[in-house]
């Protein structure tokens, strides 16, 4: 059991990182680009979340 | 064509920069513990490796082309996300640079203290040596999988896997000592660009979005991702300048 426990914990690690919102928030744009089946959601979503991404990370 | 350059380019890349921690371990495990031992862990880890690709590789070729994409698509960006914020954040002086020879030196003083085995395989320099390459090497094999499997073309991508291994170990056994000069930053942020340039297209068709100009459009997202992230490391970079002096690390250029 703590076996299975410290993969899956090495699993979150190695795919989300530092970062879980930059996961949660990709997830919601591919939703939202299948929804609307529309190219120009991701790029501007992508950026959005990096910039949000570096800003609380280097928040004092 | 074009795919096919970008994904032998975009994996060679990202094996060279993981190549190059790899090597940094191997070498201080080979130092102080042996050669045989350090290269036996580093032999089985290689083989473990290539065991992933060859297993995963197929099977994730053989899933419907769209649920691929969009899966694969979205692990990529996640994925590539994270490398480009970690890039950023040392380009701008957030985080400290990656320094090999700092690594070296722990690992060399760690593998001193740990004793030594008297005879055949040590296993602390087995062990360090595989769990290095190991784990090094999973991101690697991550990138192969996911964009051979996405261009049905795993065997390229593991071909520039490979000669990324090959042209690390050959700068290791010329140099015989960490590779400080690799600019590995700067290598980082562009495997960050290429992996979130392709997640967004991938992940964009895997869900149902077309996009106009067809391949085309890879090179217009490549460009405007590292436009983009060109910019925010200035404005981070700027950012930090701006801070107290005494939360300053040293800021380098990428």
């Amino acid at each position: 059991m703590a076996w299975a426990r410290g993969f899956a914990s090495f699993l979150y690690d190695f795919v989300v990182g530092d970062d879980p919102a930059i996961a949660v928030a990709v997830v919601l744009a591919l939703g939202l680009t299948s929804l609307l089946a529309a190219w120009w959601v991701l790029p501007p979503a992508v950026i959005g979340v990096l910039t949000w991404s570096l800003v609380r990370a280097t928040r004092s | 064509m074009t795919r096919d350059v970008l994904l032998f380019a975009t994996v060679f890349v990202a094996c060279l920069v993981e190549g190059v921690e790899a090597l940094t371990i191997v070498l201080a495990a080979g130092m102080t513990r042996g050669w045989r031992s350090a290269f036996a862990g580093m032999g089985v880890a290689l083989a473990l490796l290539a065991a992933i690709v060859a297993v995963l590789g197929p099977a994730l070729t053989a899933l419907p082309i769209d649920r691929l994409r969009l899966v694969v698509g979205g692990l990529l960006l996640v994925f590539g996300l994270q490398w480009l914020r970690k890039a950023i954040l040392r380009a701008s002086g957030f985080k400290a640079l990656h320094d090999e020879e700092a690594i070296f030196t722990a690992e060399l003083a760690a593998a001193r203290e740990a004793g030594r085995e008297p005879r055949g395989i040590d296993g602390y320099g087995f062990t360090v040596s595989f769990k290095g390459v190991l784990l090094e090497g999973l991101e690697v094999a991550f990138i192969v999988v996911t964009f051979g499997s996405n261009q049905h073309n795993v065997p390229l991508a593991a071909l520039a896997g490979g000669a990324a291994v090959l042209a690390v170990a050959a700068a290791g056994l010329v140099v015989h000592a960490p590779l400080r000069r690799v600019p590995e930053n700067t290598l980082k942020f562009a495997v960050g660009v290429m992996l979130t340039s392709f997640g967004i297209f991938w992940g964009a068709e895997g869900a149902g979005a077309h996009w106009p100009g067809g391949d085309a459009a890879i090179l217009l997202l490549v460009a405007g991702t590292l436009a983009s992230s060109l910019g925010l490391a200035a404005v981070m970079r700027r950012r930090h300048s701006q801070r107290p002096a005494e939360s300053a690390v040293p800021a380098r250029a990428t």
